[in-house]
């Protein structure tokens, strides 16, 4: 049975095709922009590589990105010590890798995912475990004052990446990929590298998996609502910091999986990697919108696909081709595509 | 008189260098309705927000249900049996109005009982269920605000100006909710400018002044004394 609002409530008015049209705008720029770069390229078999190759890497970044900017929603925190997460997740998830030699050297698909598999999570827990570190002893003291956030968490990232030289060395660490992770498929004359649609499949999965966490979840609740009204949650009765270091936590340790994805990828790891990643990971914070997932992903497909495709097309251009898509957005929604937290 | 559920004694707090509430001394009975009253920038809000936690108080001290919780932190306040409802209502726009009531439902899930007694008062949010509650009304969001602290029982219900710029039939399903709370044993202490709210609900009230509580007494001999309104708060209720 259905209660009739009394007469004197306000009903709802259909909102006008523009204002809808406005509404769903961040969600048209992907498709739209893949229609555009096919349009540009001319032909099917390079746009299509390009287009596989833009979205594993729209992923990656887009996993590195999510704890960011719910860190950053949630308390308002800005860390540039994430980049450190991404670049241990790469050591640690590598050096698993090599330890599990006699399953990635085997052309056997089950033991390769499966050695790609342990190495995310072993990257995971050691990068998790130093989120946590970091947050009690970095992050903690400077809550609420954004320049000496920004100052400490830039010390703590140049300690790690020198801790990093002194556990693995000051060289470049080159790797080859799983043998079944090897090489491409050839699909409509376009050649697409295993790796990269692995990519694809992964960050996917990983991104109906943290919106469900989000949406079906009352954890994932107290997360969306902390991130709009920190206050009013606490004034419920949850505690905020004690779900803020779990996001914490939890983002460091994406971080870190998106550094062994990014490493695999790349097929070679530096300790500089994460601070390199870094530009590209705010980027998509900030046009997706402070605290929101969903526009990190879209921002994220965009950052990928653009750099991509503009690589392809005008190579001198690649590298100002992300800044330019910053611009435009934030000339377009200034608090970025989709915020959920207003910029202070 | 039985014992006060709440009592604030001497208590100060600064909001950035400004020193905001200077030496409040607050009883709130138990059962029935408080008024804060007092002309804007007093220290009303501060107060609430005192007693909930949001504000730390650099001295004095607060007792809520014969516990000390001066330097508890907000989710225990709240745990301990505190509902607040504040002036810009708290709503999480993003969320569905289902999902705000969950979220508000702390210790467990949402009691049915509860709900239905919550969507006779609130008709509107029985509608407006699965909807956002950003798309809602002013007057809807408040009502989702109000229903969020009534979907747990709570000793304490703190409300900041709950009828402020709403319609009249909104603010009379808002009085009548309010009076529903109050028939069913529960404390309110409630900030509210509008006078005839005020006098239909009001059991005290205290009248707030530069940071301090200047009176403190029945609402009903506030309501029929103009001259004492005038001399407290600057005007006549009646003429509000």
């Amino acid at each position: 049975m259905t209660t009739a609002a009394p007469d004197h409530a306000p009903k709802y008015a259909q909102l006008s095709l523009p204002d809808r049209i406005g509404k769903a705008m961040p969600l048209l720029l992907v498709p739209v922009l893949v229609v555009l770069g096919f349009l540009s390229i001319g032909s099917t078999s390079s746009w299509l590589t390009l287009t596989v190759s833009g979205l594993a890497m729209g992923m990656m970044i887009f996993i590195m990105a999510s704890g960011l900017t719910l860190v950053f929603g949630l308390m308002d925190v800005i860390n540039f010590g994430h980049g450190a997460f991404i670049s241990v997740g790469a050591y640690v998830g590598i050096s698993a890798l090599l330890a599990l030699e006699s399953w990635t050297g085997v052309p056997s698909l089950l033991l390769n995912v499966a050695a790609v598999l342990a190495a995310a999570i072993a990257a995971m827990c050691v990068t998790g475990a130093l989120g946590w570190g970091f947050e009690r002893v970095i992050v903690r003291p400077v809550y609420g004052a954004h320049l000496k956030q920004i100052l400490v968490t830039v010390g703590g990232l140049i300690v790690i990446e020198q801790l990093i030289h002194v556990v693995w060395g000051p060289d470049e660490i080159f790797l080859t990929r799983p043998e079944m992770l090897k090489g491409a498929v050839t699909f409509a004359g376009a050649a697409i590298e295993k790796y990269r649609l692995l990519a694809v499949i992964f960050g996917l999965a990983l991104f109906v998996a943290m919106r469900l966490v989000l949406k079906r979840t009352k954890i994932g609740l107290i997360v969306r609502a902390g991130v709009q009204n920190g206050e009013m949650v606490e004034a419920l009765g949850y505690r905020l910091r004690l779900v803020f270091i779990g996001v914490f936590i939890a983002g460091s340790a994406l971080a870190g999986l998106g550094g062994v994805m990014w490493g695999l990828y790349q097929e070679v790891i530096t300790a500089g990697m994460g601070e390199e990643m870094m530009i590209l990971v705010f980027i998509v914070v900030i046009i997706g919108g402070l605290g929101s997932v969903e526009g990190a992903f879209i921002g994220a497909l965009l950052v990928g696909l653009l750099q991509n495709y503009v690589a392809f097309l005008e190579p001198k251009l690649a590298l100002i081709s992300n800044i330019a898509l910053m611009t435009a957005v934030l000339m377009w929604r200034p608090q970025g595509m989709m915020p959920v937290v207003k910029a202070k | 008189m039985s014992d006060p559920i709440l009592e604030l004694s001497a208590v100060h707090t600064d909001i950035a260098q400004y020193h905001i509430l200077q030496g409040v001394d607050l009883t709130v009975p138990r059962g029935g309705v408080t008024m804060l009253l007092g002309r804007n920038g007093v220290g009303k809000t501060t107060t609430l927000r005192t007693i909930i936690g949001h504000w730390q108080a650099r001295s004095g001290s607060l007792r809520f249900n014969g516990t000390d919780i001066t330097s508890m932190p907000t989710p225990a306040r709240a745990r301990a049996g505190i509902g607040f409802v504040p002036e810009d209502m708290g709503i999480f726009s993003d969320l569905t109005v289902e999902e705000n009531m969950i979220l508000a439902a702390a210790s467990g899930p949402l009691d049915p009982a509860r709900m239905q007694w919550i969507f006779r008062a609130f008709p509107p949010l029985k509608t407006f269920w699965r909807a956002e509650a950003g798309n809602l009304s002013g007057g809807q969001k408040q009502m989702l605000s109000i229903a969020r602290a009534m979907a747990e029982e709570r000793k304490l219900y703190l409300i900041d100006e709950p009828t402020k710029g709403l319609a009249p039939a909104i603010i009379s399903t808002m009085a009548s909710a309010l009076r529903d709370l109050k028939a069913k044993g529960a404390s309110i202490l409630l900030v509210e400018q509008n006078f005839a709210v005020a006098k239909a609900l009001g059991d005290t009230a205290a009248v707030m002044d530069d940071g301090r509580i200047v009176w403190a007494g029945e609402m009903a001999e506030l309501a029929s004394d103009a001259a004492l309104q005038d001399r407290l708060m600057g005007l006549s209720m009646e003429a509000h």
